[in-house]
């Protein structure tokens, strides 16, 4: 990140947080989105970019320093799979408070308020949501739909920040695929390419108890259910609310 | 419907009505609890079932051993370092890696350092609103609370009734402001909160002194670990080198300097928790010394790998200051031995488990575990496939599997630590026991508790802090002695490894014992097993029918409102689950009586 000029003003404090599991799927384009703007683009030293990944009330003092937060995130919000969607202001928190497929650990909602309480919360906010594609891909990477919004999602931030005020410098090259905001090990190519076959590791379980002849998997799983469901007393079998 | 007694002693009746509490938290997955009530609202039965998969497991297959620290940091928000940690034992265990003296000290540093964290952020944001009443202390004197903090803790210097006054102003902006946000669906006219407005307001006035405290806590793993959120780790050491002569700057290596600011950290730190937390929580459990449920297992049988190896590479009891042990049947004069390397002790059943293997009356060993899944209900279970109203506890009815030692089911975290600590008559710990006995006027079964588990643990955050400076004091002993050796990378070639190997690696996670065994083949990852914590204490039911540490903690509690569980909140709360999220109890017809807030 660039040196701050001597004559420039006091600036506000920006955070660009990404947030989001790595490890399931389409749960990690929040912690892509903001390495790869880090990759693309540098700021003065008022702007911090952050890997969030699921970290919850481990995150309200960076939230607490900051004027103006920007969120990248995977959101459920029944859309079709790789729909953008940007949120601003007081909606980000509804917003955010509704995901009910993620698998962050605590609610971003709730590390909003709680900057609040300390009468600290980011003056500007806004969310930059993708609908996943997949989530339940254990040790999978971002789908195509996706991952292509990555970029769409960069642009919508940068446009954002400058109407605030705050610009991005375009770097003359990509900085290297090994800098990375997360570690190393992480590195999406790493990630992607050292992931052993599906064969080796079976992604659903453990191949020698699946290839082992005194264990079946069930054949048809939803008429095991039916089954099992027709034979229950009646007034539990209804469908539920 | 008859009473069932369990092998492990506890009476379970099936035939009052059933509450569900869904989810109750995220971690580790998601979890949800489900009870039977009698006619008293006292608690007959109860079900804790993981609802989700984690699939840890199958990720680490086939990849580079070197690696699996950082994809383990990322299963879990709070645990990172912890699940670090013993991910880089389990590889060093393995391939025979000593570490030097430095990154031991260093390791435990930041492993003490996320224990105070975890410890104070748990007691103040996710536990203590199962006791105090942040609208009540809206009614709260600020004279009378500045009174009350004076005495309870004269040297906080943050006592003066204006200060006071300036907190319930901050909070009454907040909770008129209509978004309650964290103070949001809690049951604030419950019977069950006991405490006077001037105590809900001085506890509310530390809730947020906490969280502002967070900032320098996070330092010390920063220093170390290079990075904030996600720390660096390393397999044969730490990756931050030292230099004493070293001047700041990005990324740059442990100097005096740093080595300072961690020193004032870890003082602000013990002040912190002997002037805030430890008073705070000997005056809450002053109101709720009449409320002694929730004990569970934790009268009969406690597990604890034990931690913090004073000197590096020896991982005996004897250089653990974190206490390892068994006991079984509340026989505190006989404290076993643990060896997690023994197929005999540590062992995993799935026959209430939506897992299979190949025979289910057995248990595995983790170093032979499988992880195949086998989502099936059985056939007493209400509702549809996806969206069950009761689950059939006859049946498989959880993803968490159920870790037996030597076949019982065992009680982790700080109250088994403190126990097994006691038995041992380690000094440190018996002197903080006793004192917390004295001061409350209890007798040594009052620990046996909901309360006794919360108390156990600020009684943990004191001794680590403490440990903190032990280790920071040794840290900068030892360079001075001229040796700065953070890392040995002398088996870190894989060329070098052999062609099959098995290692475990153990930490205590805050909220308990935790392992990893690995097993290597040709260079990468041929099986892993995590056993964490939550799966032995919120373990399902197992073959012979024993229940789990959240299963019988709940057990014989008296609910004033069912459709406030706030007394199945605050003893399961007491175990430590990660972090906050929404939860709704649903009624017998599946009707939702309210959405609660597990905090």
């Amino acid at each position: 990140m660039g040196e701050l000029s001597e004559f420039a003003e006091p600036q506000k404090r920006v955070l660009i947080l990404g947030i989001g599991n790595l490890l399931w799927a389409d749960e990690g384009f929040g912690v892509r989105a903001v390495d790869e703007l880090n990759r693309l683009y540098e700021f003065s030293s008022n702007v911090t970019l952050l890997d969030g990944g699921t970290q919850g009330i481990y995150l309200v003092q960076h939230v607490r320093e900051a004027d103006i937060l920007i969120v990248f995130d995977a959101v459920d919000y029944n859309l079709p799979g790789g729909t953008m969607k940007r949120v601003e202001g007081e909606e980000v928190p509804k917003f955010m408070g509704a995901k009910k497929i993620s698998l962050h650990q605590t609610g971003f909602q709730e590390v909003l308020a709680m900057a609040e309480m300390m009468d600290d919360r980011p003056e500007h906010l806004l969310l930059v949501g993708v609908q996943p594609v997949e989530l339940e891909d254990f040790g999978g990477s971002l789908r195509p739909e996706v991952s292509e919004k990555i970029l769409p999602a960069i642009d919508v931030a940068l446009e954002y920040l400058a109407s605030h005020g705050v610009t991005a410098t375009k770097r003359a090259q990509r900085l290297p695929e090994d800098v990375t905001l997360a570690c190393n090990v992480m590195l999406q190519s790493r990630y992607e390419d050292e992931r052993p076959s599906e064969e080796e590791a079976y992604r659903q379980g453990d191949a020698r108890i699946v290839n082992d002849s005194r264990w079946r998997a069930p054949e048809d799983f939803d008429a095991e259910m039916t089954e099992v469901v027709r034979h229950l007393p009646a007034e539990a079998s209804g469908a539920s609310s | 419907m008859s009473v069932v007694t369990t092998p492990n002693g506890f009476n379970l009746d099936t035939s009052g009505q059933r509450v569900v509490v869904d989810p109750v938290t995220r971690i580790e997955g998601h979890m949800r609890c489900e009870v039977n009530i009698d006619e008293n609202n006292v608690i007959r039965n109860a079900v804790s079932t993981g609802t989700m998969w984690r699939g840890l497991e199958v990720i680490l297959k086939g990849r580079d051993p070197r690696d699996a620290w950082a994809f383990v940091q990322r299963i879990c928000g709070v645990c990172t370092g912890t699940h670090a940690l013993t991910s880089v034992r389990a590889v060093e265990d393995a391939l025979n890696i000593n570490i030097p003296e430095n990154a031991n000290s260093i390791r435990n540093i930041m492993q003490l350092s996320l224990q105070v964290h975890d410890h104070l952020v748990h007691f103040y944001h996710l536990h203590a609103l199962d006791w105090v009443n942040p609208v009540n202390a809206l009614k709260a004197d600020p004279k009378a609370t500045s009174a009350l903090q004076q005495k309870i803790s004269p040297k906080n210097p943050r006592s003066s009734p204006g200060y006071f006054r300036d907190v319930q102003a901050r909070i009454r902006k907040f909770i008129e402001s209509g978004q309650l946000g964290p103070f949001k669906n809690g049951y604030w006219s419950n019977p069950a909160y006991k405490l006077p407005p001037e105590a809900d307001l001085m506890a509310v006035t530390h809730y947020l002194e906490a969280l502002d405290f967070q900032k320098d806590i996070m330092t010390v793993r920063t220093i170390f670990g290079g990075k904030d959120t996600h720390p660096n780790w390393l397999v044969g050491g730490v990756p931050c080198a030292i230099n004493m002569d070293g001047v700041m700057a990005a990324g740059a290596p442990i100097n005096m300097e740093r080595l300072n600011l961690v020193k004032s950290v870890t003082d602000k730190t013990i002040d912190f928790i002997e002037q805030v937390y430890i008073p705070d929580l000997l005056a809450i459990a002053s109101f709720y010394k009449d409320w002694m449920y929730g004990g569970g297992l934790a009268s009969k049988n406690l597990l604890s790998y034990g931690d913090i190896p004073d000197r590096a590479n020896d991982y005996s009891a004897e250089n653990l200051l974190m206490p390892r042990g068994a006991i079984i049947n509340g026989k505190l004069d006989e404290v076993h031995p643990v060896d997690l390397r023994n197929p005999d002790e540590v062992q995993e059943f799935v026959p209430h488990s939506w897992y299979a293997y190949p025979d289910e009356a057995k248990g595995l060993h983790p170093w032979d575990g499988v992880t195949e899944p086998n989502y099936k209900l059985g056939p007493n279970f209400k509702g549809t496939k996806t969206n069950i109203q009761e689950l059939d506890e006859g049946a498989k009815y959880s993803w968490i599997k159920a870790p037996r030692w030597r076949g019982h089911a065992m009680e982790v975290g700080p109250l088994a630590r403190y126990v097994i600590g006691y038995a041992q008559g380690n000094k440190e710990y018996v002197e903080q026991v006793d004192y917390v006995l004295k001061a409350l006027d209890v007798p040594l079964e009052a620990m046996f508790s909901t309360l006794g588990r919360t108390a156990a643990r600020g009684l943990e955050a004191k001794w680590a802090a403490h440990k903190q400076k032990y280790f920071l004091d040794k840290l900068i002993a030892n360079i001075k002695a001229g040796d700065t050796a953070t890392a040995n990378s002398e088996s870190f070639d894989p060329s070098t490894w052999p062609a099959e190997v098995k290692g475990v690696g153990f930490t205590e996670a805050p909220r308990g014992a935790l392992g990893h065994w690995i097993r290597i083949k040709d260079t990468r990852i041929d099986n892993y097993q995590c056993v964490v914590p939550t799966t032995w204490n919120g373990s399902p039911r197992d073959s012979q029918g024993n229940i789990g540490a959240y299963e019988a903690s709940l057990l014989d509690t008296k609910v004033e409102r069912p459709e406030e569980p706030v007394e199945i909140l605050r003893t399961l709360h007491s175990f430590d689950p990660c972090l906050a999220c929404s939860t709704h109890v649903m009624s017998e017809d599946g009707e939702e009586l309210a959405e609660v807030k597990v905090r």
